[in-house]
């Protein structure tokens, strides 16, 4: 892939022991995200989005693989540690600002708390940073000398945004920004996030499990399922042409506003096993109702089926064709 | 509608006993819901929605609420003014209620069997044996499999949808007239919550039962629902048919919101926002309580409380300037 990605990710490992076996939550992930582009990174519960996004910003380490970022190769193993030379240039918001914010901090002492850790700035510089950061994310500047409980929970997301961008990152992750948002404000959130984007270059990483949300955001999107990536695309293609039975049943599962469509496709059947490791072949055969024989022995790769379409299918290896072609 | 609804609410409000004294959380509201139908009720945090649907049983803490004024009619009685006693025997009996979190409505100490026999028992009198017999015959209506083995399990053996089919067996054990669904979904990946609203409109159908679903997903409401309530802060601010709402929304919030949902199916550039924050209930707004959100607010918005008007064929909207604007056109 393009040698100007400023992250790349290959066969990310993470396993945790659970009662004496092995729990694979990331099955060798692999994803570039290119410079000024957002990647969403869709999947349900257990299907290992958040633990990707964890290892990549240092908060967990993976078992195997590698992670460049910005051209620097992250040993796998060292996590945190390694993530030094390159830990300004990324971010992290999180899911839930009232638990992400320190609640007897005023939040410009919050915004401010990564430039007082990486030092080097005047009492004055730092303070009109502050004042810069609060404009950039909408709120008032009198806002600084609140306490978090006096925010709702759009605005704490506006300060943990401002947080997230105090040392200027140019790549951030964003886990479930907006998933305990009320709609009204989450689409405040999104359509901050993308103005902030278009303003200061940033990539994003945007991890969700809400489709409708992460098309309005994405430029390309990876779909995982039981701990990988079961296809990945540019958004239109994804949402348009869907080729992995599990995207298929993931969109066709989002209600829709328009009462008299009639829904396009039977509800999928099943639930995530709770043994994925026990699973043989692909992990969705299970649920999935076109799975064959091989689907049940083999596991399938994620392999380019179109130019930038990649999906991990046999469906979409020859010699079989996909017998839901649209 | 010339039938008798099943249940209706008539100009609830409800207070809750806070630090700075008694709060409103539901102002008036009104809702009806017919025999066989599905009501969604839908609105933002805040907006009274689950306050409303725990009112009808009286599940609030009775020492910190007032049920200021209002009536809540059925069966030719008032739930408000009903006895405990006589509640006791209509809640999980002929009303039955569902929640968000299966796990936290569960008791994690009891086995499955106890917790689906507990109703048949108290509101059936069915015998030991029956009732566990009965229990199986839910498990099987509700889709788990292997239903004789599971019935043992602890709830905490179950994942989340699976829970939450045992909830649902509980809640329609006694055939229920009515089931209240407090944001039944809201904690499932949205393929389990395409299964389980597929089931729940089954049993509607094989029950023959009315519905109340509270949700604040558009999608949810649009796919299961026949008739819509529209809260906002504490207020019913439209009410319709599922088509009319969605088609034709009179409210200006109703149709903000419609608009700031994304679409799964459509590229945009930009979300459509409504500007500003969901008001805290304790906060006092004058007039429209959407008014310092709202762009067509006119004068009269900041000082009357609007009324909710019919705007005809049994459409609602509490929005007397968009109503008049709309009989002229």
């Amino acid at each position: 892939m393009s040698v100007s990605s400023i992250v790349v990710v290959r066969e990310l490992v993470k396993t945790y022991a659970v009662r004496g076996a092995l729990l694979r939550a990331v099955d060798g992930v692999s994803f570039d995200v290119r410079p000024g582009e957002t990647l969403g990174l869709v999947g349900e519960s257990g299907s290992g989005k958040s633990t990707t996004g964890r290892i990549l910003v240092g908060l967990d380490a993976a078992t195997s693989g590698s992670i460049n970022l910005f051209g620097q190769q992250i040993s796998s193993k060292a996590g945190k540690a390694a993530l030094g030379a390159v830990r300004r240039r990324l971010q992290f918001v999180f899911q839930d600002p009232q638990n992400s914010l320190n609640p007897r901090m005023r939040a410009r002492d919050a915004i401010a708390e990564p430039l007082d850790i990486a030092g080097g700035l005047t009492r004055a510089a730092r303070n009109d940073r502050v004042r810069e950061l609060l404009e950039m994310v909408g709120l008032p500047i009198s806002c600084g000398d609140r306490f978090p409980h006096e925010f709702s929970g759009g605005q704490r997301q506006r300060i943990g945004i401002a947080r997230a961008l105090a040392l200027r990152p140019e790549f951030v992750v964003c886990d479930e920004p907006v998933s305990s948002l009320d709609v009204s404000i989450q689409a405040q959130i999104v359509n901050l996030l993308l103005d902030l984007q278009e303003r200061l270059g940033l990539s994003y990483l945007f991890i969700a499990h809400d489709l409708a949300v992460v098309r309005s955001i994405s430029a390309r999107v990876a779909v995982m399922y039981a701990g990988r990536i079961v296809e990945i695309a540019p958004k239109r293609e994804l949402y348009t042409l869907p080729r992995h039975p599990y995207t298929q049943a993931l969109l066709a599962a989002v209600p829709r506003m328009r009462p008299n469509k009639a829904r396009a496709a039977a509800v999928v059947a099943g639930e995530l096993p709770s043994q994925i490791d026990t699973v043989p072949g692909c992990t969705f055969h299970p649920r999935c109702p076109f799975a064959f024989e091989r689907c049940r022995t083999e596991k399938p790769k994620l392999r380019e089926i179109a130019a930038g379409h990649l999906a991990a299918c046999h469906l979409h290896e020859p010699p079989h064709q996909p017998p839901f072609a649209n | 509608m010339a039938e008798q609804p099943l249940l209706s609410v008539e100009n609830l409000t409800v207070q809750f006993r806070s630090d700075i004294g008694w709060v409103t959380a539901i102002d008036g509201v009104d809702f009806a819901v017919h025999p066989g139908e599905c009501l969604g009720i839908v609105g933002e945090s805040g907006s009274g929605k689950s306050v409303s649907a725990l009112s009808i049983l009286r599940l609030h803490s009775p020492a910190n609420t007032r049920y200021a004024s209002g009536a809540i009619h059925y069966g030719g009685r008032d739930l408000l003014t009903l006895p405990q006693r006589r509640l006791r025997q209509i809640r999980g009996g002929e009303i039955a209620m569902i929640f968000q979190d299966p796990m936290s409505s569960l008791n994690p100490v009891l086995t499955i069997a106890d917790q689906i026999m507990e109703p048949l028992r108290q509101h059936q009198g069915l015998s030991a044996r029956a009732a566990r017999r009965q229990a199986i015959a839910l498990l099987d209506m509700v889709r788990i499999s292997d239903a004789s083995r599971r019935i043992d399990d602890y709830p905490h053996r179950l994942s989340g949808g699976m829970r939450q089919r045992v909830m649902i067996a509980i809640a329609v054990a006694c055939r229920p007239k009515l089931l209240i669904a407090d944001e039944p979904t809201t904690a499932l990946d949205v393929t389990i919550q395409s299964q389980i609203l597929t089931l729940l409109r089954d049993l509607q159908r094989e029950i023959g039962m009315s519905v109340i679903l509270i949700t604040h997903d558009l999608g949810v409401v649009a796919e299961f629902a026949q008739r819509v309530v529209v809260m906002y802060a504490g207020r019913v601010v439209e009410s319709a048919s599922v088509a009319a709402l969605f088609a034709r929304p009179m409210h200006p919030y109703t149709e903000g919101l419609i608009q700031a949902v994304p679409d799964p199916d459509e590229d945009v550039h930009r979300l459509a926002m409504i500007p500003g924050n969901i008001p805290d209930p304790s906060t006092q707004i004058a007039g429209c309580r959407f008014n310092p959100r709202c762009r067509h607010a006119v004068r009269s918005c900041l000082a009357e409380t609007p009324a909710l008007i019919d705007a005809g064929a049994g459409h609602f909207a509490r929005c007397p300037p968009r109503i008049a604007a709309g009989r002229i056109a």
